[in-house]
């Protein structure tokens, strides 16, 4: 049996590659609820209930999804290109950091849409730069931006603990480290009454729009998809390799610390060095089921979100560890790139 | 001033030194050997993570303390077998499966241990590796302290370096993994299995990624929580980069590494004003530093990150 490529990507391979990911990973993560001595079916029920089952858990898992998207965008866009950008994390934070540190008191002169806008804009910038540099690094010195990245993350999450319990402490938290919080005016209105789900929802479902016209209308999509399938013929072909990748990068790194602005000026109001549940990781998970489409990027978030907030509900229900989230996530994610490979080869005798 | 000569005097220091050092040298060794094979295994973080676990569950369990490192090891075998299934048979991007077996070991050692183990108040613990007597030398001045009143897996890493540089450079299996590095295609023509030499160079690495976490649970300390290996992987894959893919130079960068944190660790209790947190950045931003420094002359193997499929190029 040998592998052969497929001389076009299946459509309907890559279609059906997320739910047959999916499916496998329900099972093999079946064999390990069961060990907790659960039966795993009760198990997937109770998520399902925990998610979806009363009008406050479907707010709580949308609005558990929104920063999945934005994170879940940012890994699809630099995936795209070959860019390997592990530091959505770190880039979350200071796109948190720099919302709420701008957003406590030195925007309040502003229209308020114009100060959100600008409060967004400097956290995209911040996150931006976070990831040029380990881009510009690759491009001149030849440094993996993998290691640099994940590097940045444990650093910036650092300065975060530093700021928080310093300069941007907020001296009216009972000495609890979190930041000053954002002007209240500047908060996201609610999206759904008494819960806290925000319109912050529309914003990322608009982004991933805007995300996808931009890769598939426009030259710089057409440039970034020809940089991550083939430098050199790209090169050749007059795609100046350079700029796209740094656009590309100051795009992802956006995109990444717009989730951390937005879920400062909705849900949470100031930052804290636990605010992300691994936000930025759980994005690459997100671009990944997606198979890298920003409009598979939403529907991923969702369901990335389902199993987060429904795990937290089972196991408060039956003692199964919650932690059996993450490995769902993980297993599917191996079992999605093993899928992936099924849409440009087949197997043949 | 005198306050740094104070700290580099103190054999205390020299010890810490080592110690640090160890899980260093451990994960830089298992990385190197995975590259030098062609494969870049990033699944190191989360290897270490299920070493670490596994490795003190045994022992909580009753097992002995080598056989603890026997089980971790074999957690690391596993894994890097998972890895190598991916990235040499599946031939898929050695980059995201190593973060997928990252993202799974993790996750997977951190649910087995909430699965299996009763957490208190306080995490349970067993009674670690410790410190080594050796008759003669444990009581000399200073050295004794500094490098003979180790535990025993820091003299093992240590004597790993050597059997590592020893088989990488003076036997035909090293001979036949670095040219599975550089060309598997000469491999082949030379009647030997490329595909088969670098599933067992990922494994070989993996366990000895494991076994560099298991000595944080298993040596340095006594308890398991999630998140202590706290990116010691990634530094790894730096300090790999720094070594220049050499056993002895990854030794040394461990080394100096391990220096630089012990250092920075005793600084921060020695001056006041400076937020702690800015020491603790300091081996990440050293990490990226070093990358810088050598990145000019980096020599990487010729065919790291290509897989290898027979008869395509």
């Amino acid at each position: 049996m040998r592998f052969e490529r497929r001389e076009d990507v299946s459509l309907p391979a890559l279609f059906i590659a997320p739910f047959a990911a999916i499916a496998v990973t329900l099972v093999l993560c079946a064999g390990l609820i069961a060990m907790a001595g659960v039966n795993p079916l009760t198990a997937y029920a109770e998520m399902l209930k925990g998610a979806f089952g009363s009008r406050l858990s479907v707010t709580e898992t949308l609005t558990r999804a929104v920063p999945l998207m934005l994170t879940g965008l940012a890994a699809a866009v630099a995936f795209r290109a070959r860019l390997w950008n592990i530091g959505g994390e770190g880039q979350f934070y200071i796109g948190a950091l720099v919302a709420a540190g701008l957003g406590h008191d030195l925007v309040s002169g502003l229209p308020v849409p114009l100060a959100i806008a600008v409060l967004m804009l400097a956290s995209m910038a911040a996150g931006a730069a976070l990831l040029v540099g380990p881009a510009l690094m690759r491009l001149r010195f030849g440094i993996d931006e993998v290691v640099t990245t994940l590097l940045l993350n444990f650093i910036v999450l650092l300065f975060v603990g530093l700021m928080v319990e310093g300069p941007l402490k907020d001296p009216m938290a009972f000495g609890w480290p979190q930041s000053v919080p954002v002007a209240s005016g500047l908060r996201l209105p609610d999206l759904v009454p008494r819960s806290r789900l925000h319109v912050g929802l529309i914003l990322a479902l608009v982004v991933a729009a805007l995300v996808w016209l931009l890769q598939a209308r426009t030259v710089f999509g057409a440039r970034t998809r020809a940089a991550g399938l083939n430098p050199r013929a790209a090169a050749f072909a007059g795609v100046p390799l350079t700029a796209t990748l740094v656009r590309v990068a100051a795009l992802s790194g956006g995109l990444a610390a717009l989730a951390g602005a937005v879920e400062v000026l909705g849900p949470t109001g100031y930052v804290t060095t636990t605010m992300s549940p691994g936000f930025g990781y759980a994005g690459i998970v997100v671009a990944m089921l997606a198979a890298l489409h920003p409009m598979g990027v939403v529907a991923a978030a969702i369901f990335v979100a389902t199993v987060f907030v429904g795990a937290d509900a089972m196991s408060r229900a039956t003692g199964v560890p919650s932690f059996i989230a993450d490995v769902i996530m993980s297993v599917s994610f191996l079992t999605m790139l093993t899928a992936l490979l099924f849409t440009t080869y087949r197997l043949r005798r | 001033m005198t306050e740094a000569f104070d700290i580099l005097t103190n054999a205390s220091l020299w010890a810490a030194v080592l110690r640090i050092a160890t899980p260093l040298i451990f994960g830089v060794l298992g990385a190197l050997l995975c590259e030098r094979a062609g494969v870049l295994n990033l699944g190191i973080e989360g290897i270490m993570t299920m070493g670490a676990m596994a490795g003190w569950l045994a022992v909580y369990w009753g097992a002995g303390l080598w056989a603890g490192l026997l089980v971790a090891a074999l957690a690391g075998l596993l894994l890097g077998l998972l890895h190598a299934l991916l990235t040499v048979i599946l031939g898929l991007s050695q980059h995201v499966s190593g973060l997928g077996i990252t993202l799974f070991g993790s996750s997977l050692a951190y649910y087995l241990y909430r699965l299996w183990v009763q957490v208190g108040d306080l995490p349970p613990s067993i009674r670690p590796f410790q410190p080594l007597s050796i008759p003669g030398l444990s009581s000399l001045p200073f050295l004794g302290e500094a490098v003979f009143s180790q535990t025993a897996p820091t003299y093992l890493a240590l004597a790993l370096v050597a059997v590592a540089a020893w088989v990488l450079n003076r036997t035909p299996l090293g001979l036949a993994l670095r040219m599975t590095g550089e060309n598997p295609h000469a491999v082949e023509a030379q009647g030997l299995n490329p595909v088969m030499i670098r599933i067992g160079a990922v494994m070989a690495g993996s366990a000895l990624m494991a076994l560099g976490g298991a000595f944080l649970t298993m040596a340095a300390f006594n308890s398991f929580f999630p998140t202590m290996v706290q990116g010691r992987g990634w530094i790894c894959i730096a300090l790999v980069v720094f070594a220049s893919w050499r056993p002895g130079k990854a030794l040394l960068g461990a080394l100096l590494f391990a220096l630089f944190d012990a250092f920075q660790l005793r600084l921060q209790t020695t001056v006041s004003g400076v937020p702690y947190q800015l020491f603790l950045m300091a081996p990440y931003v050293l990490s990226i530093l070093a990358l810088i420094l050598v990145a000019r002359r980096a020599r990487v193997p010729e065919a790291l990150m290509q897989p290898y499929r027979r008869g395509e190029r």
